[in-house]
């Protein structure tokens, strides 16, 4: 039984050894996973600043690994779900080697304040920045492509990523001490007393029952293809379908063979044409709210005939919308399916 | 019932060991260290690396800038393979209007970034077991580009 037990704990130990041979690199899962909107050196962009020592002295690793699991449902931020726990801690760990200071610790205790006079006083300092109900800035990061008119996006203290993320005690550290290099100002040097930012808190908290933001997330069971049948042949529909891309005021760009460019023309599918078409305003909206749209570009039905049926098909930009996480794009997606769906039942009449 | 530390020892570490490997969720992006013309030189490489002929580049800040919006360089390539695509789009018709294969790239100041929709959700999207292997090759070969944009860096 001993030589079991010695030889079993060389085993472990062995193994153990390799675990931590593989242990999760924080600097490489950081790549991977969270520099493209936060910066390689978490200098922000897209997402939060994060190497900003005002953010670091403020937030707790707890607060950085619950953010990781939830995300901001609707504003960017993805539920990293798949990350195992050792990942989660290896990246939170790779955040707070840019930080030499003490590393706040917050109890999960509630803040007890007047959330009534917390509204009032949300109206008065936070909602110019935050948003009348919490919901935080508009459009999409800071840099990522475009110009933005404010060195960081006001974050949205309604969301249910961030109120299951934040403890009560923070969020009052944060109004205390604010945020130096961004506009969140200390609240004490504003002038308010302590029981002012508790009534704020409590405030902030009482979002939890009203926020209404949805996860983003899964496309499975959605209907991922907008589809109409055409009555007419091919020539017909194509004919049509341009005159009713024109009228809906797009440009139309080109028609081109499916596999065009992976064959010769004469090889090439004529059965299965592509229309590319384009409104560069409403595309220009769509950059401002959110840059990654290009998913979408250009514009296109196809026209199909398969099987001696003629059928217009698009994708269905309701459920592609739903990997960007970002609800301000789920509305203009939301217009676009309303857009194409008219198009192909205009060519279809 | 007699303890047993030691078994529980071999379970935790065995669990440790058949844990998933880390996965992004929602959109394919990465950040390349890279100014966008050098990136978009990447980009490419790495896709014909792969077996995949790029069909067409669309100029997006162009066709802004036409109209006075001002953007930085944006671009989407499009790419793809000839058999497999004629095999697909004549037996899966639903799957043409993610076809071809695209991807998107613009500068962010002197760096650039590249973002996909991940073929594992068209795997969710259309859940015929038969596709699955395509879906699974594509998600290879694009997480494969797009640690390859990552992780190249200078001219």
């Amino acid at each position: 039984m001993r030589f079991i037990t010695a030889f079993l704990l060389i085993v472990l130990a062995a193994a153990q050894q390799a675990v931590w041979a593989d242990a999760p690199d924080g600097a490489k899962l950081f790549a991977q996973n969270c520099a493209v909107c936060h910066g390689e050196t978490g200098s922000g962009g897209i997402g939060v600043p994060l190497s900003l020592p005002s953010f670091q002295a403020t937030v707790s690793n707890q607060y950085l690994a619950a953010t990781i699991r939830h995300g901001r449902p609707g504003r960017v931020m993805p539920a990293f779900t798949r990350l195992s726990d050792a990942e989660v801690d290896a990246i939170v760990r790779y955040i707070r080697s840019w930080y030499h200071g003490p590393v706040p610790t917050y109890t999960d205790a509630p803040v007890k304040g007047n959330p009534e006079h917390g509204k009032q006083l949300f109206a008065e300092h936070c909602a110019m920045c935050h948003g009348a109900d919490g919901q935080g800035g508009k459009g999409t990061g800071v840099t990522f492509s475009r110009p933005r008119g404010l060195p960081i996006m006001p974050p949205a203290l309604n969301n249910g990523g961030f109120l299951a993320s934040a403890p009560d005690a923070m969020i009052r550290a944060v109004l205390i001490h604010g945020r130096a290099g961004t506009p969140m100002i200390s609240f004490v040097k504003a002038g308010l007393t302590k029981r002012d930012i508790d009534d704020l808190v409590a405030y902030v908290r009482s979002f939890r029952s009203t926020e209404k933001t949805s996860a983003a997330g899964s496309v499975a069971g959605l209907q991922p293809d907008l589809i109409v049948q055409s009555p007419y042949d091919l020539k017909t529909t194509l004919h049509n379908l341009t005159q009713a891309i024109d009228s809906d005021n797009f440009f139309v760009g080109r028609d081109q063979p499916v596999e065009y460019g992976l064959t010769t023309p004469d090889k090439a599918n004529p059965h299965q044409v592509i229309v590319y078409f384009c409104d560069v305003p409403f595309l220009n909206k769509a950059l401002a709210i959110d840059p990654r749209v290009g998913l979408f570009l250009p514009c296109r039905i196809t026209v199909v005939e398969h099987e001696g049926k003629v059928t217009l098909m698009a994708v269905n930009p309701e459920v592609v919308s739903k990997l960007f996480n970002n609800s301000e794009l789920d509305e203009l997606c939301k217009e676009m399916h309303d857009r194409y769906l008219a198009i192909m039942q205009e060519a279809t009449l | 019932m007699k303890s047993r530390p030691w078994l529980a020892s071999c379970i935790l570490w065995l669990g440790l060991f058949l844990a998933a490997p880390a996965q992004a969720e929602g959109l394919l992006m990465a950040r390349s260290q890279q100014m966008f013309p050098e990136a978009m030189t990447t980009l490419q490489n790495a896709i014909t690396a792969r077996g995949y002929t790029i069909t067409r580049l669309q100029q997006v800040n162009e066709n802004l800038a036409k109209m006075h919006f001002k953007s930085d360089m944006y671009r989407v390539v499009f790419f793809g393979k000839y058999d497999q695509i004629d095999r697909l789009t004549r037996k899966y018709p639903e799957l043409i209007p993610y076809l071809p294969l695209s991807i998107t790239i613009f500068a962010e100041g002197n760096q650039s970034i590249v973002v996909a929709m991940p073929p594992r959700a068209l795997e969710e999207m259309f859940p015929d077991p038969a596709l699955k292997p395509v879906f699974e090759g594509w998600q290879h070969d694009y997480q494969a580009i797009f640690d390859q944009v990552r992780e190249t860096t200078g001219f």
